[in-house]
């Protein structure tokens, strides 16, 4: 194995093309975080006084907290008066009304991203929000959207145009007492998207949010709030990259979805955060909480990562099955390379009768990588017939990297059936030769058996980012076979 | 077509192959025989380029070519194919999928252009009606749930698919029935085109009723100890291979 290790060592070492920055004059506040910070961050965003109030009390709840140290990571101490909680684009005083107004160097920005930003240039027909630092800086399709009244927006658009909306849903399935980063978020959060589907419609068209960071020392916080009404559906898809720099950097998302009775929301994302360089300096911290609620029957909800980015990744998109019926389902592929942290997995929280959950994850480790699956299965004594089928494998590349899962199972009611599958193995030396035997080069090899692997879990994601999440696997793999 | 000169081998440490000379002409078919553990497998192992199959002396020439100093990839880019003794299974890779991504990474090394699927398709179902093989193998992962037969089937299938100069056959007789064996050497049969070469690796002598060879050898103990024609695979039918171990003795 160890000319096949040495191998797979440079296949896994390629570098990341997102790294770039964005040269744009910023309005950035001091680093440092306290009451009056705060305070600037609402009155920069012009918001109405329940937010700001809701924003301090997070924050004096986030006062008496400890950060988690439950996670399989290794993670230097974060000082939280060093970072800037606020970072944005210089730009007219309210906010781009179209794009034609919008900084060319950050339509740029995106256009190198391959997001482009002008409605036209979109063939397939996906509303983006583009996230920049701080601030939402542009969304497209809005007024398509609206005709079916669909609202799709920045969170900050919707703090000042639905307070009602948000007053009702923010904080009812992640509240800022939940954990020390989800706190922390709900103290200073600065932008995201909202998206609210109305009773009966099927959302036109795929919505989706671009993250970017650009500015040093920044922390990203960002909040995206999903409202599927009674018997709508939505698919909504989120990616992310940063530029290269020597310093972690902290992303620290919340994310809540709510599923009303016979609703689906089908949520997916391409997590590409800049991973750190080959020995592990920099790189992003992605500390996010994403939860989904099915409140109604029958509603549905499913999660499909790819996670091939950030230094350290720390994240476990969950389902609380209230409604009778209901539907949890979590489709995941983590990578790790280099020096790379994942911790990742879900929580199915089974509370109404004949509710389901399905876990399927596949992580995979190269270089030194250290990848963990964690995921709790609960049946709480209310949830009659509850079912969850669980499967989690791990695929190594190479012999420095290592593998973890770690199921928690918690049954309450009897009825409950619960099946679990866990499997390792090592990207097989024999599996390599065969395909070299037929002429395929060892990295368009190692990409075909990680592909393989993953399937499972590409076939959950909408087309286009189906080939995206291949591609950007083999990416994240070149320079590590054999 | 391949030149084999005073080629030694080594698994784990161990000498296995010690001293291997064979020459195979074009449109020849060799078969190697012998006991087990005589490194028949190695010596296909070795040409096909195995990692940790260490070639410790001799050269090998391969259309002239230094064989050994090529990748494992690119000596089946030029032409070189090894039905494998236990073929492997590759979980959610569709057996068409593999199969298009080994033709056209051969024709990419041979600067001819890729198939698109299209024309793959039709080509590949020619190719399977001549194994007998249903249409829906090409939709299940690459030899996952596959029988033996099946699996050897599928080498059959892929050899036909990449149409390589030379075909070295490791034991694909070994568990078929008597049905299958007789499409494994159909498929044979059907490319050889006076061009082509085979290099057939045998246990029993059984296959060579149907796959005529030019040339037997007789492998043991790391040497071709012994070389003829076609009787000689009846000969060592009928008299084992008791007679090596007395005859080494006066090599």
């Amino acid at each position: 194995m160890v000319a096949v290790d040495d191998n797979l060592q440079t296949l896994t070492q390629q570098d990341y093309q997102h790294g770039f920055v964005t040269d744009i004059a910023a309005d950035t506040i001091p680093i440092g975080l306290s009451e009056d910070v705060i305070r600037l961050i609402s009155a920069k965003k012009q918001e109405p006084e329940f937010m700001l109030e809701w924003r301090l009390k997070a924050y004096r709840h986030w006062l008496t907290m400890a950060a988690p140290n439950w996670a399989h990571l290794k993670i230097h101490p974060i000082d939280y008066q060093a970072i800037s909680y606020y970072s944005a684009p210089k730009q007219q005083k309210d906010g781009p009304k179209s794009l034609d107004e919008v900084d060319p160097k950050l339509l740029k920005t995106y256009e190198k991203l391959g997001i482009p930003l002008r409605e036209q240039e979109w063939l397939a027909g996906v509303a983006v929000d583009a996230v920049f630092d701080s601030v939402s800086v542009a969304t497209t399709f809005k007024a398509r959207l609206a005709e079916k009244g669909v609202v799709f927006c920045s969170f900050s658009e919707a703090v000042r145009e639905y307070p009602e909306l948000i007053k009702k849903y923010l904080g009812s399935v992640v509240p800022y007492t939940d954990n020390f980063f989800a706190a922390l978020n709900s103290a200073v959060f600065s932008d995201g998207s909202f998206c609210f589907i109305p009773k009966g419609v099927r959302c036109p068209m795929e919505l989706s949010t671009y993250f970017r960071i650009n500015a040093a020392n920044t922390g990203q916080f960002e909040r995206t709030l999903i409202v599927a009404e009674e018997g709508s559906y939505v698919s909504y898809l989120e990616g992310c990259t940063a530029p290269m720099r020597d310093e972690n950097q902290l992303h620290a998302a919340v994310v809540e979805l709510i599923a009303l009775e016979g609703a689906q929301i089908k949520y997916s994302t391409v997590q590409n955060w800049y991973p750190g360089d080959k020995d592990g300096v920099g790189g992003i911290y992605n500390f996010v909480t994403k939860r989904g609620e099915c409140r109604g029957n029958h509603a549905k909800i499913s999660w499909t990562q790819v996670e091939t980015g950030s230094a350290i990744t720390w994240k476990y998109p969950s389902v609380v099955l209230t409604g009778d019926n209901t539907i949890g389902e979590f489709y995941s592929v983590a990578l790790t390379n280099n020096y790379q942290q994942a911790d990742t997995g879900t929580k199915m929280i089974h509370r109404g009768k004949n509710t389901s959950s399905t876990i399927i994850s596949k992580g995979i480790s190269a270089g030194h990588g250290q990848n963990s699956y964690r995921g709790l299965v609960k049946v709480l004594k209310s949830a009659e017939n509850a079912k969850n089928y669980t499967q989690c494998d791990s695929l190594l590349l190479g012999d420095k990297c290592s593998a973890h899962t770690y199921p928690y199972i918690e049954i309450a009611n009897q009825s409950a059936s619960v099946g679990h599958e866990a499997s390792t193995a090592k990207i097989a030396e024999d599996q390599l030769f065969y395909c070299a035997q037929r002429g395929i080069d060892p990295e368009n090899a190692v990409s075909m058996i990680v592909n393989g692997f993953c399937k499972q879990v590409f076939r959950e994601l909408p087309m286009e980012f189906a080939v995206e999440a291949q591609k950007l696997l083999s990416v994240s793999l070149e320079g590590s076979i054999g | 077509m391949l030149t084999i000169k005073d080629l030694e081998a080594r698994v784990d440490g161990k000498a296995i192959l010690k001293g291997i000379n064979l020459s195979i002409g074009a449109g020849e078919v060799h078969a190697i025989m012998g006991p087990n553990g005589s490194g028949k497998s190695t010596l296909a192992n070795v040409l096909a380029g195995r990692d940790n199959y260490h070639v410790t002396a001799g050269s090998v020439s391969f259309l002239n070519n230094d064989l050994l100093g090529l990748a494992a990839h690119e000596r089946a880019g030029k032409g070189l194919f090894l039905a494998f003794q236990y073929p492997i299974e590759i979980p959610g890779i569709s057996n068409a999928n593999f199969l298009k991504a080994a033709v056209n990474a051969q024709r990419k090394q041979q600067n001819q252009d890729e198939m698109d699927a299209m024309d793959f398709l039709s080509y590949i179902k020619e190719k399977m009606q001549q194994v007998e093989m249903p249409e829906d193998f090409l939709y299940r992962s690459l030899n996952e749930g596959f029988s033996g037969g099946e699996k050897k089937r599928n080498e059959v299938l892929q050899m036909l698919a990449l149409q390589p100069k030379l075909a070295i056959l490791d034991e694909t007789d070994s568990g078929l029935d008597i049905d299958a064996l007789q499409v494994v050497a159909n498929g044979v049969n059907a490319l050889r085109d006076g061009k082509r070469s085979f290099l057939i690796i045998t246990h029993y002598q059984r296959l060579l009723d149907y796959i005529v060879p030019d040339y037997v050898h007789v492998l043991a103990n790391g040497r071709i100890v012994k070389s003829g024609g076609r009787e000689l695979a009846l000969e060592l039918e009928a008299s084992g291979y008791a007679w090596i171990d007395n005859q080494k003795s006066s090599t």
